[in-house]
């Protein structure tokens, strides 16, 4: 394999104030695959994506090595931060409610993101912006770009977000819980562009969940964490022949469509998964 | 005591005038003794909408709703909370975070001038898993599951006989999902409570309700048995569609 775009060594992070590390020693590499970070609540995997884009203004962040293809995360100032974020790293947040700008057009959003990290003019990349939202299969895209963030519905709105963030040609996306806000049917569909998307342009992705069943279908690769630590690491088809009892556990708890209605597996957490570190 | 529930002809507009939403034109379903009814749907379909008008928390609906064959709109407020309580989708907007547990709990008790509180706070926490010392504890000193615990206890401290649990696990991760999905069930066979139970996740209907109700725009496009979800007996097709989905998801196909 080529060489990875991302690197982490030994991250650990503190947020200003915390008496303990809310991520403990990570490591891990992406190349231009789909990696999947996932966790129960509290497990440092968004905060981990958020560092690799320096986005934890007030927490201390500490690694061996955080290696973006040649550049040092941990060295540059914000100035340069400003050149690579958005531009060569993206990220698409969980919720669009929340994300996008009430009070801007949904288009002059989108197309922020051109002007900023390109010489262009407004008229070019207004036409960037809308073949940018057909290509994330938004009927009537002319339409879309005129309208503001509450005329648009939750899924078409998660696709925006997908569509600012692609229109950069970022290296490496980072999906925090991209489709947690969506209902089922839309979530496939969002998944499906998005994965598309990725693969066509050989984007690194790294996809944030705490939804078992998405990691399985829309990543290669799965990193499981448990309280700031990576437990376990797999690839997502054999999930199933998971090794850690967490992991396990984690899937031995979620009720299946066709599963027997016998009470459901309870996680039986032991202090040593605490301390003990990934094989 | 269990109750049956039965609406019929539902319907209720937001609104006044030329801009009056229709939200529910005409619901109708009825769900038996112990029984726990699913309502599934996209979101804005009307799922919850249905809830609050049962329960009346909304109150300008037309149409019919039974319990045990009484209207409830016939039921006084008082004998209502002892026969119906509702859980809440997120226990973090639930809880008053000034009150503690103990507050919490123990409001019903008083405004219905019911004696032997502790008692009643001890069985309602223990009913739910909690140890007694948790009822000094504030919202914030407990985690998601544990919060909803809490709402269960208050639901659950009038001894009602219905349950209306609008999305009771899907702010919580599966972890704790399990807990207090098995903690539901246990309680159904120790109490035979009725259920009707909103969900989007149709992973857990099928772990829980006997029926559901698929909703879409408002109406009830089809009432399936729990079996329908895998084995794909749904004529609808919204039904089939979100089935489909959700069996995609779970990576079945």
């Amino acid at each position: 394999m080529n060489r990875p775009i991302l690197d982490v060594k030994n991250l650990h992070i503190r947020y200003g104030g915390a008496s303990t590390d809310a991520v403990r020693g990570v490591s891990f590499t992406l190349g231009r695959e789909r990696l999947g970070i996932v966790g129960e609540s509290g497990s440092g995997k968004s905060t981990v994506g958020r560092a690799l884009l320096r986005l934890l203004p007030s927490a201390r962040i500490s690694a061996d090595t955080m290696r973006f293809e040649d550049i040092d995360l941990l060295s540059l100032t914000e100035k340069q931060m400003l050149a690579v974020r958005g531009r060569r790293m993206s990220m698409i947040l969980q919720d669009p409610k929340f994300s996008l700008n009430p009070i801007r057009k949904v288009g002059d959003q989108v197309a922020e993101t051109y002007l900023r990290h390109f010489k262009c003019s407004r008229q070019e990349a207004r036409d960037k912006a809308i073949a940018m939202l057909g290509a994330v299969k938004i009927n009537d895209p002319d339409r879309v770009f005129e309208q503001y963030p509450h005329e648009i519905s939750g899924g078409m709105g998660q696709r925006v977000m997908i569509a600012m963030m692609l229109l950069a040609d970022p290296d490496v996306v980072i999906a925090d819980e991209p489709t947690s806000a969506l209902d089922v049917t839309v979530r496939l569909q969002v998944l499906n562009i998005l994965d598309n998307l990725v693969r066509d342009r050989g984007i690194g992705l790294i996809m944030i969940s705490h939804d078992l069943n998405l990691v399985r279908n829309f990543c290669d690769r799965v990193l499981i964490m448990y309280a700031g630590r990576v437990v376990e690491t797999l690839a997502a088809r054999d999930l199933d022949k998971a090794q850690h009892p967490y992991t396990r556990g984690l899937l031995a708890a979620q009720p299946r469509i066709g599963g027997a209605r016998a009470p459901l597996a309870v996680l039986d957490r032991r202090p040593e998964w605490l301390e003990e570190v990934s094989r | 005591m269990t109750v049956s529930v039965e609406t019929r002809n539902l319907s209720i507009s937001f609104g006044h005038g030329p801009n009056a939403l229709k939200v529910l034109p005409d619901v109708s379903f009825s769900v038996a003794p112990g029984e726990c009814f699913g309502l599934v749907g996209e979101s804005g379909s009307g799922k919850s909408t249905v809830l609050r008008c049962i329960s009346m928390l909304t109150d300008f609906w037309k149409g019919d709703v039974l319990i045990n064959g009484r209207s409830v709109r016939d039921i006084p407020l008082i004998e209502r909370c002892r026969i119906l309580q509702m859980v809440f989708q997120d226990p973090y907007g639930s809880l008053h975070p000034r009150q503690s547990v103990r507050t919490v709990l123990s409001e019903p008790l008083r405004i219905h001038k019911l004696d032997d509180r502790e008692d009643r706070m001890h069985k309602a926490l223990s009913d739910v898993g909690l140890p007694l010392s948790f009822l000094d504890r504030f919202p914030h000193q407990l985690s998601g599951g544990q919060r909803q615990r809490v709402a269960i206890a208050r639901a659950l401290i009038l001894e009602p006989s219905l349950l209306l649990l609008d999305e009771p696990t899907s702010a919580l991760d599966v972890s704790v999902q399990a807990e207090v999905l098995n903690l539901l069930q246990r309680l159904r066979d120790e109490h035979g409570f009725t259920y009707i139970m909103v969900t989007h996740d149709l992973a857990v209907v099928d772990h829980m309700c006997d029926r559901f109700a698929v909703m879409l725009r408002g109406e009830i496009t089809e009432i399936l048995p729990r079996e329908a979800i895998s084995g794909a007996q749904a004529t609808h097709p919204y039904s089939r569609e979100l089935i489909g989905a959700s069996l995609e998801y779970e990576g079945h196909v």
